[in-house]
């Protein structure tokens, strides 16, 4: 499946638009994470615990919205986007979201 | 007593976020440079639609993300900005260490894919942590920034010709 934020599929043309897909999930941190970022906040640097989990997060969103474009029976999704939002104190959504169409190839 | 002990704390923490912080940053900021320089041969742009597209034959999403901290000394040099004002500076020199590495790493990605162009580039920030700091860190903040853009390879065959 070929999954682009562009509005077109360069050296594809869009034959069918099947609709809005999305995927979703919210992530509570972890105890001995937060512990850690805690300290980090003192001596400065990256989270490499913190980036690792929401890139794993985001992934499993993307996965989410391409299993609802398969069950389209789209073979591409454009325009991907992607918001985050606090839900609570210490839990975080990640949404992907993006059109499932059908597309062809324009190469001869 | 305990005041006294909590003051000295306190400035203990400023001096060991002033060090470690600098050194920090100046290491990530030769990093960043580093791979900058590598990567000088990739097109980043942040256009909607690809140009000359019928020349592409691989197009997918590529992401780059990272999570960067402040240490105390500048988070309390941040606090004491906001009674007075002004141009916060310590935390310009975050959001710019996080917005280069998530690009950085979005460009990594491409170009393990085989790319050497991204388009239609965005960046997105997210501020985590900061509903739970006032416990016990008064001063801290952490930003999230995420890169992502749509990496193309050309073909050799049309590249010849649309030149």
């Amino acid at each position: 499946m070929i999954v682009v934020n562009t509005e077109t599929i360069p050296g594809y043309q869009i034959t069918e638009v099947k609709g809005l897909v999305q995927g979703n999930t919210i992530r509570a941190k972890h105890f001995g994470r937060d512990f850690a970022a805690g300290l980090k906040n003192i001596v400065g640097g990256e989270l490499k615990g913190y980036t690792e989990l929401l890139t794993e997060a985001r992934r499993q969103a993307i996965e989410r919205m391409m299993a609802q474009a398969q069950q389209l029976n789209a073979n591409a999704i454009v325009n991907v986007r992607f918001t985050t939002s606090a839900v609570t104190q210490g839990a975080a959504e990640l949404y992907a979201y993006g059109t499932a169409v059908n597309a062809e190839s324009m190469g001869e | 007593m305990g005041e006294l002990i909590g003051l000295g704390v306190t400035l203990l923490l400023i001096v060991i976020g002033l060090l470690s912080g600098r050194i920090q940053e100046r290491r990530h900021f030769s990093r960043i440079e580093k791979r900058e320089e590598r990567f000088r041969g990739v097109t980043v742009t942040t256009l909607k639609t690809v140009p000359h597209s019928e020349q592409v034959v691989k197009a997918t999403m590529v992401i780059g993300g990272a999570v960067i901290a402040t240490d105390y000394f500048k988070g309390f040099v941040a606090g004491f900005k906001n009674l007075i004002g002004g141009e916060v500076k310590s935390y310009m020199t975050l959001m710019e260490r996080a917005r280069r590495e998530a690009i950085l790493r979005m460009i990594q990605q491409a170009v393990e894919w085989g790319a050497t162009e991204i388009h239609n580039v965005r960046l997105e920030t997210s501020n985590i942590r900061s509903s739970s700091t006032q416990r016990n860190q008064k001063y801290g903040v952490s930003v999230e920034v995420m890169a992502f853009g749509t990496a193309v390879v050309r073909g050799i065959k049309n590249e010849s010709s649309g030149q």
